[in-house]
């Protein structure tokens, strides 16, 4: 953008230093300003302005100071507290020869979020909250609405369960397939010891379980260790 | 003797040595430390930007290895795709309420905002049922969504220095404009078809004019970040990143916007990220299927049929199944209706160039037509029904007014907002336009409208007044 020249710098490098941005910058975000102002005339107009703001301020406040610190404190405490859940504890130790558990985490913290989705979206019919308003509307109660969340909850759960008890099972039958795979190469390395001398040990894949799934590739050197 | 004091002595004398050396020694650390405090105070009184309180401004708290702009901008997509269509079909749906016709404005005074209104159609007849159904399940699905974008961005509310230039203090503005409105809008819109009026507004003026000023820091947000959003989107492969496990999740590369003046204070990633405890497919994964599940046990009740024993949470969904119940907005009861005021006692008037009374008997010997047409309700649950009734162009010619410009319809209900709707001349002369008696074969239930209601095709479902006891045809709207 060109702009006319005074004194050997444009009026549009003059608008840059003492603003910031580009002066079309400065045009958009008036005219958004405008509009949003022109909106609230109204609201102001129709005498519902106190309630109006506050309701936007407590919707910033409520959710950037009250509901985003909650849900990240939850998470946090149910990493810390799983019995195998956190970063550094990420697999169940399992006994000797056993494959480890997978990370319990997501299998806790996903079906709790949607069904506190579902409490944060419907509160007031899981809670009863708008019962009588609801019932002269429509002649129903919101009776039934507790139980249609617990029960989801439940379902929820329990499919969480199965997934977990699936992904466990997969991990077993890889690891076994990879055990058997180097058994059966070790054993041909040492029927033809000339052969094959790049196999890798047979242990090698275990020293990795501390990542999962286990065993899948070995560390690669350009990427950063995260721990 | 003399040497043991003398060791005595020279003991005292090393130990007073080291004493004072030791208390020397305190001092300076104690000077070197205080001096190293006023140091760094000082430093930073003169450059603020570079020491951010505690807490959340400080970059370091801000662990998570997925943020960054990548999974932003594929959040941020969604969002722009959805919210246009959500705000879309919320501003059809305050069209369909025909504002410009006298005493059918909800809002009055919204001025200029009313550039784009137009007559209502009455065709197609499923338009308004679409449209509201598209509104609130679509808005329950993005909640998730609208969170997500929250989450990674939030470490950006902490940006610290807050301020560097006059440009991003407006631009900060502009913020409030914007997430304030998506949450005003989300909350208000939620609460509603919940019938939770614990707003101290009125919801219909309040989600009008938040709209707009959402609306307003949507497209200057949008025009600002589009460009960012598009740089995101380039920085990683989508169908990569589903096929990459929680192993070899690594963080997001520094951007180039990032260093440059577009994001001073960083970018959205983690100075020091943690490990990763879930794949980035698997949290893009975690919030379609949320916004699934909370689309898809709501959006049973706008479908209607077998689907809405699906709908567990809509306010009409799987409770709306219950025998002889079809859903209903205002029970009869709510409004106080007697029976008297539906009894032999109950007459219709006509108001055009004269005025006809007719009785309930009178009303049922007019030549009766049948229709299949839906009842939508801004609330976004809908059904479609048999009805049975007098067409309304033909009330008008019995008033005496054949083409009127518009009629209101008035109801025995004498509290609540739509006692009377003011239809339009479209709506009248359509001949789908009922004044019906009959719903799926039946006699009206009482909370239907008993004994007479209008049925207007593609009409919100509040302009469809129950309990009709006065039409009054318009020359003039």
């Amino acid at each position: 953008m060109t702009g006319v020249t005074t004194r050997g710098r444009t009026i549009t490098s003059r608008i840059r230093h003492w603003y910031g941005a580009n002066p079309l910058h400065l045009l958009a975000l008036l005219a958004a300003f405008a509009l949003a102002g022109y909106a609230v005339r109204a609201v102001i107009a129709a005498g519902q302005f106190r309630g109006f703001a506050l309701w936007f301020a407590v919707a910033i406040v409520g959710h950037d100071l009250l509901l985003f610190p909650l849900y990240s404190l939850a998470d946090l405490s149910v990493q810390r507290l799983l019995p195998w859940g956190s970063s550094r504890k990420r697999t169940r130790p399992a006994p000797a020869g056993q494959v480890p558990g997978p990370p319990l985490i997501n299998y806790v913290r996903i079906p709790a979020g949607f069904s506190l989705l579902l409490l944060l979206a419907f509160f007031p019919l899981i809670l009863g909250l708008s019962g009588p308003e609801y019932h002269r509307a429509s002649g129903l109660t919101t009776q039934p609405y507790l139980w249609r969340w617990l029960a989801v909850t439940g379902v929820l759960f329990a499919a969480s369960a199965v997934s977990y008890a699936l992904a466990w099972r997969r991990a077993a039958a890889r690891a076994r397939k990879q055990q058997a795979a180097a058994v059966a190469a070790r054993t041909r390395a040492q029927q033809t010891p000339h052969a094959a001398p790049d196999v890798p040990s047979p242990v090698a894949p275990r020293a990795t379980f501390d990542v999962w799934p286990p065993a899948r590739q070995p560390h690669r050197p350009d990427s950063p260790d995260l721990r | 003797m003399r040497r043991a004091a003398q060791i005595r002595r020279n003991g005292h004398q090393r130990r007073d040595g080291r004493r004072r050396h030791a208390l020397a020694a305190s001092a300076a650390a104690e000077y070197h430390r205080a001096s190293a405090l006023a140091r760094r105070a000082a430093d930073a009184a003169r450059h603020p930007a570079d020491h951010p309180p505690p807490g959340p401004f400080r970059p370091g708290i801000w662990r998570s290895p997925l943020r960054g702009l990548w999974l932003t901008s594929i959040l941020a997509v969604v969002l722009l795709a959805g919210l246009i269509v959500l705000a879309v079909t919320g501003l059809l749906s305050y069209a369909a309420y025909d504002p410009l016709l006298p005493g059918n404005d909800q809002t009055p005074g919204a001025g200029l905002l009313h550039f784009y209104l137009f007559s209502w159609p009455t065709h197609p007849s499923w338009l308004y049922r679409v449209d509201q159904g598209v509104h609130i399940t679509l808005g329950l699905a993005l909640l998730p969504v609208v969170l997500a974008k929250l989450w990674s961005v939030l470490p950006r509310l902490f940006a610290w220095p807050p301020v560097r230039s006059l440009a991003q203090i407006l631009e900060r503005v502009s913020l409030i404009m914007l997430v304030g409105g998506v949450l005003f809008e989300f909350a208000t819109g939620i609460l509603n078809i919940q019938n939770y009026y614990v707003f101290p507004f009125s919801f219909y003026t309040a989600h009008l004019y938040g709209a707009w000023v959402f609306i307003a820091g949507f497209v200057i947000h949008v025009a600002l970040k589009f460009p960012r959003m598009v740089t995101g989107l380039r920085s990683r492969r989508l169908r990569r990143e589903l096929r990459t496990p929680l192993a070899e999740t690594r963080p997001e590369e520094p951007d180039p916007g990032e260093t440059e003046t577009a994001e001073p204070g960083g970018g959205l990633r983690a100075a020091h990220p943690r490990a990763p405890t879930i794949s980035r497919r698997g949290l893009l994964a975690a919030i379609g299927g949320a916004s699934l599940t909370l689309g898809g046990l709501v959006v049973g009740q706008s479908i209607g049929g077998p689907a809405r024993r699906t709908s567990l949470f809509g306010p009409r969904g799987l409770s709306a199944t219950a025998p002889h119940y079809l859903p209903v907005n205002r029970t009869a009861a709510s409004i106080g209706l007697t029976a008297a005021d539906v009894g032999p006692g109950y007459r219709l008037t006509l108001i055009g160039t004269r005025t006809v009374t007719l009785t309930q008997a009178q009303l049922l010997a007019l030549p009766q037509h049948a229709v299949e047409l839906p009842i939508a309700c801004v609330e976004g649950w809908s059904v479609s029904c048999q009805w049975t009734g007098v067409r309304l162009a033909d009330l008008a010619r019995l008033a005496g007014m054949p083409d009127p410009a518009a009629a209101q319809v008035d109801s025995i209900q004498q509290v609540g907002a739509f006692k009377t709707a003011v239809l339009s001349a479209g709506q009248v002369a359509d001949p789908q336009s009922l004044l019906a008696v009959t719903l799926n074969g039946r006699v009206l239930p009482r909370d239907h409208g008993y004994p007479a209601r209008t049925i207007i095709p593609n009409a919100p479902g509040v302009h469809n007044t129950k309990w009709v006891n006065k039409i009054t045809f318009l020359k003039q709207a």
